[in-house]
Parts: structure tokens; sequence; C-alpha cells
């Protein structure tokens, strides 16, 4: 209990010293993360709305392979973008390994199976629930997956939020094609993972505190933008 | 902001930096995770305007990388790999860099009673104990000197896998970890271990057998086989780092009163290339 009490005094030492290294990799991680789960959204929230609504042969199929996704590996998607940005790989022309641009893409391909397969489950049902209305107002498939997701935001944001969840708190992806490097590449996850390597168990842990501090402040964001949304409705 | 502003925010966000003088250097992880970097780069970046990126990874998988022309430079402790690596055409040459030794980390308790033996009698001994033995099992440079010494010891650890002998198949941080949790021994370099914070009751037991010598070499990465590659800039980092100021610089890197790396590069021995106008 000594190391856990010590890491908490010292991730409060960290945020309250202001120590520019360590906002340094904060804003990247929030950078990478959220433009990562920003990405995932755009086109993983109307794939899941379309598959929500549409019907076609092989739809389980398609379901049951992006809901496997959700559990693919970071090391995995991590290891697939190296091979594909290497300078060896079909994609290395583009220089982008080891940048925070390959950072967010394997972030983006980590997260978009669960954003997809969490909206798709969201719009299934709201749309069970208002088939009858929609049928009535004889809306076609794009409107409906219009009026689905606008419907269905406040879910949809908890979505986003688990998405962004699991990309802030992966390493596997990151530290492979991004390289842990120093004011360049290093985030949160690759930071605790050093400071781990060097022994300094009580310092890993208190950049883990702060990391999960971070995760509660844009949570609590989220909240406040739909509480805030919410009271604009009602007025 | 509209949609579209908001689609340009996330496309600007998403862009890569702006690339400025930049060489990417494959490096083993005792060089970094000892601070080493951050006393000597500083020096250079100042000095040439160039800023070096550092991926610290096992010296195998360095090795893999810069072999797929994802690296401009390599510092790793493995030499017969690096001149194979040269000799395959992926380096221009090799050169000797610096060098320190490879030291038995073991529990004060020292259960095998291998303390000051010569390493080859203290690596049979363990076996022969049957003590807990971490590996990196990873093949980074310093897994291969492990095993060299196992060879010389004539013991077979391999066979005990999962036994007594105990491959964590992750780096050497990792490893000292898990040497301290299970009260084993573990091989690691003189650096890693005078920087790691989490030692436990742990303690150098062997150290000093002239078998312990680790030497790091450094190379640059051939241009003929990596046309994308900063080959200038990294041929500048190389003639830097075996001259004057580059060997002064790793020579001054003292952690807890003891030199961490001791230069011994030799930049006379280097060809000079005529340099680029600029």
């Amino acid at each position: 209990m000594g190391d856990l009490s010590a890491a908490f005094a010292l991730a409060l030492d960290l945020v309250l010293s202001g120590d520019p290294a360590l906002w340094e990799v904060v804003a990247l991680s929030l950078r990478v993360s959220l433009t990562a789960t920003a990405l995932a959204c755009l086109f993983g929230i109307p794939i899941g709305a379309a598959l929500a609504v549409g019907r076609f042969p092989g739809r389980g199929a398609v379901l049951v392979l992006v809901n496997a996704c959700m559990g693919l590996p970071p090391v995995v998607v991590g290891l697939l973008v190296y091979l594909h940005l290497s300078r060896a790989g079909p994609l290395g022309f583009l220089g982008l390994l080891y940048t925070p641009t390959a950072m967010i893409a394997a972030q983006c391909i980590l997260i978009a199976p669960i954003v997809i397969a969490l909206s798709r489950q969201v719009l299934e049902d709201l749309h069970a629930e208002y088939d009858a209305q929609f049928r009535s107002l004889g809306l076609g498939r794009a409107a409906v997956v219009w009026a689905l997701i606008v419907d269905g935001r406040h879910a949809l944001a908890t979505v986003a939020l688990a998405g962004f969840g699991r990309a802030v708190a992966e390493v596997g992806a990151v530290m492979i094609v991004g390289g842990n490097i120093d004011h360049l590449t290093r985030v949160m996850t690759t930071a605790i993972a050093l400071e781990t390597s060097r022994g300094e168990l009580a310092l890993a842990l208190a950049l883990g505190v702060v990391l999960m501090a971070l995760a509660l402040g844009v949570n609590a964001a989220a909240q406040g933008a739909r509480l805030a949304g919410a009271r604009h409705a009602a007025v | 902001m509209t949609a579209r502003g908001w689609m340009a925010a996330i496309v600007l966000l998403a862009a890569p930096p702006a690339s400025a003088e930049r060489i990417v250097v494959q490096s083993t992880t005792s060089t970094a995770h000892s601070g080493l970097y951050d006393h000597v780069l500083p020096r250079f970046e100042r000095a040439t305007g160039i800023d070096v990126a550092v991926v610290a990874v096992g010296t195998g998988q360095a090795i893999r990388n810069a072999r797929n022309c994802d690296g401009d430079v390599l510092i790793v402790h493995a030499e017969a790999e690096e001149e194979a690596f040269v000799a395959a055409g992926y380096g221009i040459e090799r050169h000797d860099l610096m060098a320190n030794d490879f030291v038995l980390i073991g529990p004060a308790a020292d259960p095998a009673g291998v303390a000051g033996l010569p390493i080859a009698d203290a690596m049979t001994r363990i076996a022969e104990a049957r003590a807990v033995f971490v590996s990196r099992g990873d093949d980074s440079g310093t897994h291969r000197a492990e095993r060299r010494l196992w060879a010389r010891a004539g013991v077979d650890a391999a066979a005990a896998s999962g036994a007594w002998y105990r491959e964590s198949g992750s780096g050497m941080g990792a490893t000292l970890n898990v040497a301290v949790g299970m009260d084993g021994y573990a091989l690691t370099d003189r650096a890693t271990w005078a920087t790691f914070a989490n030692r436990g009751d742990h303690a150098i037991v062997v150290q000093g057998d002239p078998s312990l010598f680790n030497q790091y070499g450094i190379v640059a990465v051939s241009p003929q086989v990596c046309p994308d590659g900063n080959a200038d800039d990294a041929a500048t980092f190389v003639e830097w780092m075996l001259g004057l100021d580059g060997q002064a610089a790793i020579g001054s890197y003292v952690v807890e009163g003891q030199v961490l790396f001791h230069p011994n590069g030799q930049a006379d021995a280097m060809p000079m290339r005529s340099r680029p106008t600029r």
C-alpha cells in the first residue's frame, strides 16, 4: 500500500508542478485518442446505422465479424499498421511511421469495430421502436438512418466514449507504430510502460492516476454537454 | 462549427507534422532507458540542428526495423548481427561506439552461492542449484550474450525453460521486474542496472569477468537499400558520435559516480565521406 499512496502523492505533485513534459504527453494522448474516436465515429456510426436498418444476405455473418473485431488485440492492430506503413510496406512512401498520424490510424482501426457494433445495436433497438412510425411517414432509407442517428445521439455519445476509453487506454498499437519517441510520439500509456521498464513503479502508477483523471475529465465533459443539451431541448 | 468545419478540424489533427530535418535511430533499450540519449542528443541537436528520434526496442527488433528501412541509424550491441546487417547490404559500415559490461544480478540471499565467482562457474552453479534465472528470451543483445554465456558454461538452459529457467520474452526492465519479483537471477548491463529503480533486495553478484564485456556498435543504414531515408544527416550523426564531441559526451554521462558507457569509437578508422553541400 505504500507504493499506492506514494503514487497518488506523486500524481498530485506531477499535476500541480505543471511539468511541461507531462502536459506534452497528456496533450498528445488527448489529441491522438480524440481524433481517432472522432474518425471512427464519422465512419462507424453511419455504417452501424446502415447495418441496423439494412437487410441483406450475409448480414448475420457481417454482424458476427464486426462483433468479433471488438476484441482485436492492440498489438496485432499495431503490427498490421506497422507492416503497411513501414518503408518496406505498401504505404511506406507516405513516411507516416513513427508519427502521431500513424497512431491515430492504428487506434481508429482498433475502435472502429466497437463503434460500429455498439451503434448498430443501439440503433437497431431504436429502429424497432419507431419502425411503424417511419413507415407511416414513408421515409426513405437515408432519412431513416439520419433520424435514428439524431434521435439516438445520447446513446451514441456513450458509444463514442466506449471507443475513446479503449483508445486512450491501449498501449500495444501506439508503442509499435509510434515508437514512443520523446517529444514526438510519447503518450500516457507508452510513458507508463517506459517508467515500468525503468523500475520507476511509483512514477508509472502516478502517470496511470493522471491518465484515469484524464478519462474522467473527458467523460465528465461529455456528460456536461449532454445535460446542457437536454436542458436546451427542454426549454 | 459546421459539419465541414468539424471534418477539417479532424483532418488537421490527424495530419502528420511538417517533417523537419530528422533522423530515426533504432536503438537497444539500455542506452535510452539509462538516460544516455537525454544527456548526449541535445548536444548533437544544438551543434547540427538535426532532430534525432530514438525508437528504443530490443537489439533484434531494432535490426529488423532497420532492415525494413524504418531507421536511419542503428545503435545496438550484437556485433555478429551488426556485421551480418552490413554484409547483407543494409548498413554502410559498423563501428565500435562505446562499451560497458554485463552484470549478473541476484537476490541478496544468493541461494545458488555464486557471488564473486567467474561467470561460467556462476552459471553452472545456478543450473545445478536449479535456482530461478529470468532470461529476456526475446532475441535481444543481452539475450544473445546470455545464451553465449550458457553455451560457454556448457549448460543447456533452454531445456529447463519453464522450470528454473524462465524466459520473460520482454524488455530488460520488465525482465528485471520479474527477476526481482521471483527472487531470481538475471543478466543485465551495468547501465540499465545502475538506473533501475525497482531493485528490491537484489544486487550485483558477479561482475568484472572479461567475458562479460559489452560492446555497442553504430551503423548508418545504406541509402542504396533505403533511398527514402535521411542518409546525409545519418552520416553526420555517426561522424559526430564517433568524433571528439560525441565521444566526450558519452564519457561524461555519469550516474551515481560511475561512467555508464565508456566511449571507444575510432573516428580515424572511419573513411571520411564527401560532405554534401547544403
